[in-house]
């Protein structure tokens, strides 16, 4: 039952990152923004053809153009286009957050948002927040209060978190705790979470 | 809601305590300053260095599983049971075969080696021969070039199953003989009469471990006929020797790296896609990745057993027990699993931490057409804790007791003896865990801040509707693994220097999980060898089995093998100081391990190592802080000159002290290694006619041993304490007719940060003397308690018998 004819494997270019997201294609790779990519134009698979939609934005400050199948979700783009998989797929359903990102700076579920909404706006990822070698302080926060353990989580806690205090309701442990109620840590990180935001807002404001 | 740390609040300076407000952290915490290191140096043992992995984990650089690729990889999607139990007629791969882009489509006559696979019995299809006994069971499997692809050729493979009716409810199971194990526990006069006589009967649901990041995995068909799998497990070696013993392979043609482990929980330590992907690897030739989306998650690994508890409790009036009577069901699904190891926790745990003279416990696990059931964190001691739990206060009631007053009159202590005949060596501070939890601070009174009120924002529940309650609960649970089996880890630890610094390389098979392991080699080979800079190496099976990252047993184990490969290295450096060129004192300075599977090379067992070092050390030699002094503390030699001669290798392969199986008819025996005890007081906030709950405040002592991380210890603490909150009020896999009814997070409800209270935390550390620095494994048993003593707490707001967890609203309105 090994039907390898049946494979096209004469194809040229086949990029090893043309696999995911119901077929999208990296058509116009403006300086990608991972090291060893190699983004190139890809196929789309027969079963999940749809006609491609252009789209053009700002991943953590640097503009991407690209086609997304229109069905194709942010965070699939993110993770499987772009390489960008600090981004994590917990549930593909919207109910455990671990898929948080910024749009035009407010934190959304990628998993729920279509690439091609994204179009002409700004996204960051957990990839795009610290400065070089200086994380942000939320970050920072988080691996001295030890509000992680197994870490899949972190990113959107931390995008969930940051994404908080700028709406400015992070100001008590009861605000914090309610306003990050969308994020869930299986490993029940919860009290150093909360230890972990207040740091945190203290040295963003 | 880690609190103000009370340094010397116990006068025998072996406790520590956090409040449920404040700022403060453990002791120990932190990167800089103030770190307590028993052996010099920063970060050592006692201190709460940052993770290792931290950083990456905070950027997003941590590769998990889920996370992995390669050139030319293909996906890799399974085609499962949509029947509990039926007979496969016959399978028609045809259509999937011609959709474009699959590259193979795979049956169980496509399995070259074995099978079944299992841990302890190898009864599970790697694919589904002949028959399906679960709904979920994979049947076949597809590689294609895009995972839509695959999932959509999986989905046109036919299969012509004759469906049976399942076997669900385990109590016709044990009747028509689908028996997986039964363990007897018979102590004393099993026709022992008392005064005062309590029974019940206590159910626990299905629990789920649903870790967030998904089964999944990278397997990379290899040159030389093998495969490189890249994996999210527990256990690497029990994964080797079965995915192996598939593939019809020799083990060492099977080589395992650990991949990102986004949670485990016991979920893990079976087999999911390991076999799968590396089938479809070696049947094409390529790279093959799964992942598994979040309902393929929920199908496709092992539950915690539920479980139908009969409990018989005789005493004085004065409440002191004279017996205990209990018959233990667990539901162990379609296959074996763990399912023989959890009947003898559930037995041989099942009267709980107390002083019992007269004890008959039947524990049984069957077989049915549910899902699998197997490890998860507390295996078989939660589903004994809720039943025993709840009896003593039923007796507290009865003989008119304080709840913690009859737990205490009874409580085990050090030199006592469990039901199976084992003397309890060392502490077992159950009577002062209980003491410290009710003598913490009530939590404030209900406010009228609606974020405070148990229907939350929604508004729903007014302050004067609220009843609140207080429960209390102590658990019991065995550390490592039992019975009589070989349990043993590796670890290698190399030192040498790398840019002019000595620099320890720690290299083990143990799965960091995130519990936090990784520092913990890290720590314990900084205190052992006195140096600052140390590099745990990724885990794989290059190194000998660590064992499971399970039975709250790596710290012990991989920790003590650690400490112990730490020692072997040090004694082969003061022998080359001896040998006085500090060279070639000793064979060269790097061991022979053997490099590959086995574990060649051993140096010796913990103890002997120790005793090594200790020779060589015993004109009073000591190594710290990288220099060496004698016993006058005049320096001899550093290590930077020792180790300019070339690095220092040593492995070593380490084992507890030896346990005993029970005796199949009495179920006596020293089966045990190490007990741990936590015990909780739950505060609850009620909302009886809306069948709401809130908990205020959890309260929990453990007794650790010793907190080789204390920042680490907290962690464990909260974040077992939350999945046993998870047990008592929302998390239950709903399996009806065979079918899981519930799986996503819309439906299992697993806890949020607003469900998770504020936390006070005692902890004592009492050094066990056979352990490595006196520990005690942490990490499951505040799971245990957890559970008992929230639902003591709704019963005593409300006054319902409340006889079966999760505790949902409609059994407090009386509705359901």
């Amino acid at each position: 039952m090994n039907p390898s004819e049946n494979a096209d494997d004469s194809r040229p270019g086949v990029s090893r990152r043309s696999v995911l997201g119901g077929g999208a294609a990296v058509a116009v790779a403006v300086p990608l923004l991972v090291t060893g990519a190699g983004a190139e134009a890809a196929p789309v698979a027969e079963v999940a053809s749809a006609d491609l939609v252009p789209i053009k934005v700002e991943v953590n400050g640097k503009p991407v153009s690209v086609r997304v199948d229109p069905r194709t979700t942010l965070l699939d783009t993110l993770r499987e286009e772009l390489e960008l998989t600090g981004t994590k797929k917990g549930c593909d359903r919207g109910q455990c957050g671990a898929c948080t990102v910024h749009v035009d700076g407010r934190r959304v579920l990628s998993c729920l948002t279509l690439a091609a909404t994204v179009d002409e706006r700004e996204v960051t990822t957990i990839e795009g927040l610290a400065r070089g070698d200086r994380l942000h302080p939320m970050q920072q926060a988080f691996i001295e209060r030890d509000g992680l353990q197994c870490g899949f989580c972190t990113p959107g806690q931390i995008m969930s978190a940051v994404g908080m205090v700028h709406e400015g309701h992070a100001n008590s442990d009861d605000e914090i705790r309610e306003r990050m109620s969308g994020n869930i840590c299986r490993c029940s990180c919860y009290p150093f979470i909360v230890d972990a935001i207040r740091d945190a807002q203290k040295v963003m404001r | 809601m880690t609190g103000q740390i009370l340094p010397g609040a116990r006068s025998d300076g072996s406790a520590w305590s956090v409040g449920a407000v404040g700022g403060a952290v453990a002791p120990g915490c932190g990167s800089s300053g103030g770190v307590r290191c028993v052996g010099g140096g920063v970060g050592g043992i006692g201190a709460s260095p940052v993770r290792p992995d931290g950083a990456l984990k905070v950027r997003g650089e941590f590769a998990f599983s889920s996370d992995l690729w390669a050139d030319d990889m293909l996906w890799g999607a399974t085609l499962r049971s949509p029947h509990p139990s039926a007979t496969i007629r016959g399978i028609d791969v045809g259509a999937a075969l011609a959709v474009p882009g699959v590259y193979a489509v795979l049956t169980a006559d496509d399995v070259p080696g074995d099978r079944h696979y299992g841990l302890e019995v190898a009864d599970q299809p790697v694919l589904a021969v002949d028959e399906v006994c679960y709904r979920g069971e994979p049947v076949a499997i597809v590689a294609a070039d895009h995972p839509e692809t695959a999932r959509r050729a999986a989905e046109r493979i036919v299969v012509d199953y004759g469906v049976r009716e399942p076997v669900t409810d385990p109590e016709v199971a044990l009747a028509g003989g689908r028996l997986v194990r039964h363990v007897p526990i018979r102590k004393g006069d099993p026709a022992a009469v008392a005064e005062v006589v309590v029974t019940g009967e206590y159910r626990v649901g299905m629990q789920d471990q649903a870790f967030l990041g998904p089964e999944s995995g990278l397997a990379v068909p290899a040159p030389d006929g093998g495969v490189e799998l890249y994996v999210a497990t527990q256990w690497l070696h029990a994964d080797q020797r079965q995915v192996a013993a598939a593939l019809g392979l020799p083990v060492e043609l099977v080589r395992l790296s650990l991949a990102g482990v986004g949670g485990a929980f016991g979920a893990r330590e079976d087999l999911s896609m390991q076999v799968h992907a590396s089938l479809l690897a070696l049947r094409t030739g390529r790279p093959v990745k799964m992942v598994y989306g979040r309902e393929e998650s929920f199908v496709g690994h092992v539950h915690r057993h539920p479980a139908i508890l009969r409990y018989e409790h005789g005493a004085t009036r004065d409440g002191e027990l004279v017996y205990v009577r209990a018959r233990i069901l667990l539901d162990g699904g379609a296959y074996t699993s763990t399912t023989p190891a959890v009947v003898a926790n559930a037995a041989s745990l099942g009267v709980g931490p107390y002083r019992v003279p007269n004890v008959t416990v039947d524990a049984y696990g069957v077989h049915t057409n549910n899902p699998p059931c197997g490890a998860m964190r507390g295996f078989g001691a939660v589903q004994a804790c809720f039943g025993y739990e709840s009896q003593m206060d039923r007796l507290a009631e009865a003989v008119g007791l304080d709840p913690v007053e009859v737990r205490v009159r009874n409580a085990l202590a050090e030199g006592g003896s469990m039901p199976t005949g084992q003397v309890v060596e060392g502490p077992a501070p159950v009577a002062r865990l209980l003491e410290l939890v009710r003598d913490r601070p009530a939590p404030p009174p209900v406010g009228d801040d609606p974020r405070q009120l148990p229907g939350g924002v929604a508004n729903t529940t007014a302050p004067e509707q609220v009843v609140r309650g207080v429960g209390y609960a102590i658990g019991i649970k065995n550390v490592c693994f039992s019975e009589g089996f070989d349990d043993h880890a590796t670890a290698r630890v190399r030192l040498e220097l790398i840019g002019g610094e000595p620099t320890a390389l720690v290299h083990t098979a143990a799965a960091e999980v995130g519990q936090g392991l990784v520092t913990v080699q890290a720590q314990i080979a900084r205190t052992e060898l006195g140096v600052e800079r140390v590099v745990v190496a990724t885990a794989d099976t290059s190194v000998g089995s660590a064992g499971s990252s399970s039975a709250s047993r790596q710290t012990y184990m991989t920790g003590g093998a650690v400490r112990a490969a730490c020692r072997a290295v040090r004694a082969a450096l003061l022998a080359r100081l001896a040998g006085g060129s500090g060279a070639g004192a000793d064979d060269g300075g790097v061991a022979d391990d053997g490099g590959a599977v086995g574990d060649g090379g051993v140096v010796g067992d913990g103890g002997t190592v120790g005793d090594g070092g200790g020779r060589v050390a015993g004109g009073g030699l000591e190594l710290a802080g990288g220099v060496i002094r004698d016993a006058a503390g005049r320096t001899l030699g550093t290590l930077v000159d020792l180790l300019a001669a070339g690095p220092v290798e040593r492995s070593v392969r380490w084992r507890h002290r030896p346990t005993r199986p029970l005796d199949p008819v009495t179920g006596q025996g020293d089966a045990h290694v190490q007990y741990a005890f936590a015990a909780h007081r739950a505060t609850v906030d009620v909302d009886p006619e809306l069948g709401l709950v809130r908990v205020v405040e959890i309260a929990t002592a453990q007794d650790v041993g010793r907190a080789i991380n204390p920042q680490a210890v907290l962690g464990q603490i909260q974040g077992g304490t939350a999945q046993g909150l998870g047990l008592a009020l929302m998390e239950e896999l709903q399996v009806v007719d065979g079918v899981i009814r519930n799986p996503s997070f819309t439906d299992y409800l697993i806890p949020t940060i607003l469900d998770v209270p504020p936390m006070a935390v005692d902890v004592l550390e009492l050094a066990d003397p056979h352990a490595p620095y006196g520990l005690r494994g942490v990490g499951e048993p505040p799971t245990i308690s957890a559970t008992p003593a929230i639902v003591a707490a709704i019963r005593a707001a409300t006054g319902l018998p409340l006889a079966r967890v999760p505790v949902r609203p409609e059994h407090l309105t009386g509705t359901g």
